[in-house]
């Protein structure tokens, strides 16, 4: 018998369908990846499993949980299920803790209300499944409140809470989407491991993810099941073309055709650049020290690093954001430096930003037309009204929409379509730089390919050079000539790309890379690189930064902070960096 | 906009637009004025077939024309003095947000020591120094109200300042005066709208205490407030002076209120959409 059986569901708000006869069912024990792009209907699916939709919410159908249907039955029954049978995972544990209780009361509530434990036999079955899931300590961050621990760690402490009744199914929904890779690959590694006991309904958009830790898959769009089988036998001749289209669009790392290095003549340059912030008693938080690089026309530079490395401190420095404490940057032969109010009016124009959200980087209250002519008012004051509107319109069409979006609030935007009038913004101008921050990061696959193929097509054509904050490697390996590896504020390699992801010469890099789950299911995903997390930057390690965490580390490593050598083209910060072999 | 799908605005709307407009018209169109006595018709009850629609007072004045007197005087001093704290709280509150610093630093401590003043006590020492003035009850409401209206908007220009759409402006190099106008101040109208419809009760309810304390308007002039004063007099001959005027505070006040928590509605559903 199986142990979830989902048939002809249905989930209607008012008269739009999110879920239409949906179907599908999973045995004791199975690995079951839901995937499919934002607004598919997964996590509706896994709300109406646990019976958590909304009031609002209309369900039709059947969903059978070992024989027994859930679908209207009463709320009584529904709580002895919940928690004590089908265990859940969100993605974002803060939202899911309770910020006011300690932890270990909260897992304990479970115990107590399912009658599993007893007397002083609760906190130590508490414990013990902190213990299991990896959090270091668990007897004394049994008494820790959700906010003195790291978003790792609550991950950690929201699944112990999913898993402490021992459920015979786990529902995890984008469990590592916020979190780093890094600490995505040790959560994942976790989820393998209780794997033996638990069957799993993993929901994720990260095809990635689901190659390695599911034996089936089921493909979502538009609330219907387009596709679904073996997870090898998918990858391998998808049975619908939507499957087709979310393979193609998943960032591989291991792919071939990188772009080749740039020629351009060099335009930008940075050297020694440091910013702190301060800190509750007078410490300074040193977010970023001494990062230096030059920047070609035409050339993507990476910056990549997990996420408090300074990678977003740096770009906002450079542009006269937040104050640079040291070192300097020089554009086309000039200083940028000063806030950017006082910055020349060449440097304004051709250094622009593109923001991660673009929902919160558009205006609400502004037309696209005005969001992208603005800067043409500042800039170019001697336009008449019509030269303005053929500039916009240019703009957008650069990036691939039409006048009909002249007139629609960011609100009437797609998420996609909003970053692309974001770009279209910074691009009206003809920058010469353009610094993206973490700018696919929140799109869709299939919208996150497009917007990168408009990047290089405006580089192909213009000479822009884009500097690319990214957290995700395969996506930086995809677009980028150059990557630059920062890890605590500090520079940790810089080299082209070809080199750098075929060999990495700084241990962290190699973790990095390593860590990045391969959308091929026939690879087996490796053992998480990296145990931990970033330590507090009020309290960065002695000697090299990374020596608490690198499997390399020596004694010298714990003294003395490490100088960044050549190797024929590459920099590296790195005491050992000649003698051990990462490739 | 959908602020004509939001039942609570439209309705109480359309109420407060009649009782103005009903203000507005009524003296005229009735036979009697506000001020002439009729010692032969004290205290008659109200009737629809004679010629007192809401009954007479103490010294034979017809009611429902001074009610509707009552209601211009007190929907006057409430939007004038809603205005009045609206364009100085708005502006103040926006440099002081905008600028921040030790500038806010300092124009927020003035904001407190105003706070710190004791209200009534204020009143009284003006009404002392200028003797009673009508415009007086402007200035001392309108000089409380922007105190509120200040502090709300330089909490909201501070976390719009931090917005992306702000320091992309701030990138290209778009002016501090054109981000205030273009950039922040929009965004700033949904929450200043609904606190506008939420003071003007307010600046009611003071108008109304201090003409009832006898602070306020003047006779003959009257107002809502001085209204309910004199009916609470003749409350056990005559409960209808009492009752009317009372009534319809309480209907303005709360169609203004209704009005406030429909328009915030609307404006969230924007934000949420």
């Amino acid at each position: 018998m199986s142990l979830l059986e989902i048939q002809d569901l249905s989930i209607k708000y008012g008269k739009t369908a999110v879920v239409e006869q949906l179907g599908f069912s999973m045995s004791c024990g199975e690995a079951v990846g839901l995937v499919g792009e934002s607004g598919s209907g997964k996590s509706q699916t896994a709300l109406a499993v646990m019976g958590l939709l909304p009031r609002q919410a209309h369900v039709s159908g059947s969903i059978r949980f070992a024989g027994t249907e859930l679908l209207g039955a009463p709320q009584q029954k529904l709580d002895q299920l919940r928690a004590r049978r089908i265990g859940i995972v969100f993605q974002d544990p803060m939202q899911a803790l309770n910020p006011y209780l300690r932890i270990g009361r909260q897992l304990r509530e479970i115990l107590v209300r399912h009658k599993l434990a007893k007397g002083g036999d609760i906190d130590r079955r508490v414990i013990e499944m902190l213990t299991r899931v990896g959090l270091a300590d668990a007897a004394r961050q049994f008494r820790a409140f959700p906010h003195q621990l790291s978003g790792g760690m609550r991950q950690r402490v929201m699944l112990a809470s999913a898993l402490i009744a021992e459920p015979e199914l786990l529902i995890a929904d984008e469990p590592t989407t916020a979190l780093d890779v890094t600490v995505q690959a040790q959560i994942l590694e976790l989820l393998e491991e209780i794997r033996d006991e638990t069957a799993l309904l993993l929901i994720t958009h990260d095809l990635g993810v689901v190659a390695g830790h599911c034996e089936r898959m089921v493909v979502l769009k538009s609330g219907r099941v387009v596709d679904a089988g073996a997870t090898t036998s998918l990858f391998a001749s998808p049975g619908h073309a939507h499957t087709r289209v979310l393979l193609d669009a998943a960032p591989r790392i291991d792919r071939q055709d990188i772009p080749p290095p740039a020629t351009g003549s060099s335009i930008l340059g940075v050297e020694g650049a440091s910013v702190s912030y301060e800190a509750f008693g007078h410490e300074r938080l040193r977010a970023v020290q001494g990062i230096s690089f030059s920047l070609r026309s035409g050339e993507t530079l990476a910056i990549v690093g997990e996420s408090g490395s300074g990678k977003t401190s740096f770009v906002r420095a450079m542009l006269g954001l937040i104050p640079m404490e040291a070192g300097r940057a020089v554009y086309a032969g000039a200083p940028l430096d000063g806030p950017v109010e006082r910055r020349a009016r060449n440097q304004r124009r051709d250094l622009q930003l593109v923001f991660q959200d673009p929902v919160s980087a558009l205006n609400p209250q502004m037309r696209v037309q005005r969001i992208i002519e603005e800067s043409l008012l500042v800039h170019e004051p001697q336009l008449s009204r019509g030269e303005r509107a053929v500039r916009v319109v240019e703009a957008l069409e650069q990036v691939g929409l039409d006048e009909g979006f002249l007139r629609r609030f960011p609100h009437e935007l797609s998420g996609g379509q909003a970053q692309r009038v974001a770009i279209a913004r910074a691009l009206v101008l003809g920058p010469r730089v353009l610094i993206c921050d973490e700018a696919v990061a929140a799109l869709d696959g299939s919208v996150r390919e497009r917007v990168l193929k408009l990047l290089q097509t405006v580089q192909e054509q213009t000479g822009l050079a884009i500097i690319f904050i990214s957290h995700d490697l395969a996506v930086v390996r995809s677009i980028s000539h150059r990557v630059l590896v920062m890890y605590m504020g500090r520079l940790v390699e810089l080299a082209d790309n070809a080199s750098l992801f075929s060999h990495p010469r700084h241990p962290y890099t190699r973790a990095l890379i390593d860590a990045v789950p391969v959308p091929n299911p026939v690879i087996a995903p490796k053992k998480a690189p990296l145990a931990g997390e970033v330590p507090s930057l009020l309290k960065p390690p002695t000697g090299c930064v990374f020596h608490t965490r690198c499997n390399y580390a020596q004694q010298e490593c714990q003294i003395r902070l490490p100088a960044t050598h050549d190797f024929d083209g590459t920099r590296v910060a790195c005491h050992r960096a000649d003698e051990i072999d990462l490739t | 906009m959908r602020v004509g799908k939001n039942h609570a605005v439209s309705v109480s709307g359309s109420i407060l637009l009649l009782v103005a407009a009903l203000a507005v018209v009524g003296p005229w169109i009735s036979p009697h004025d506000y001020v002439t006595t009729d010692f032969d018709r004290l205290m008659l009850p109200p009737s629809a077939d004679g010629a007192h629609l809401f009954g007479t007072d103490d010294l034979g004045r017809d009611l429902f024309v001074r009610t509707m007197l009552g209601i211009r005087v007190t929907l006057l001093v409430a939007v004038v003095a809603s205005l009045v704290s609206l364009v100085i709280g708005v502006a103040y509150g926006a440099i002081a947000g905008f600028v921040g610093g030790r500038i806010d630093a300092a124009m927020m401590r003035f904001v407190d020591t105003l706070y710190a003043l004791p209200f009534i006590f204020f009143v009284i020492l003006l009404m002392v120094a200028f003797e009673r003035n009508f415009l007086l009850i402007f200035v001392a409401i309108g000089a409380v109200n922007w105190l509120d209206m200040a502090r709300i908007v330089r909490g909201q220009t501070l976390s719009l300042r931090e917005r992306e759409f702000v320091e992309a402006a701030r990138l290209t190099g778009v002016s501090t005066g054109r981000i205030i106008l273009r950039h922040i101040a929009p965004n700033l109208m949904g929450i200043v709208i609904v606190y506008v419809t939420l003071t003007i009760p307010q600046a009611i309810l003071v108008e109304s205490f201090l003409s009832f304390l006898g602070l306020g308007v003047q006779e003959p002039q009257t107002s809502l407030g001085a209204l309910v004063d004199t009916g609470v007099n003749q409350m056990e001959g005559a409960a209808w002076a009492l009752l009317i005027p009372a009534g319809l505070l309480a209907a303005i006040l709360m169609c203004f209120n209704f009005l406030g928590d429909g328009l915030r509605d609307v404006f969230d559903a924007r934000q949420v959409e």
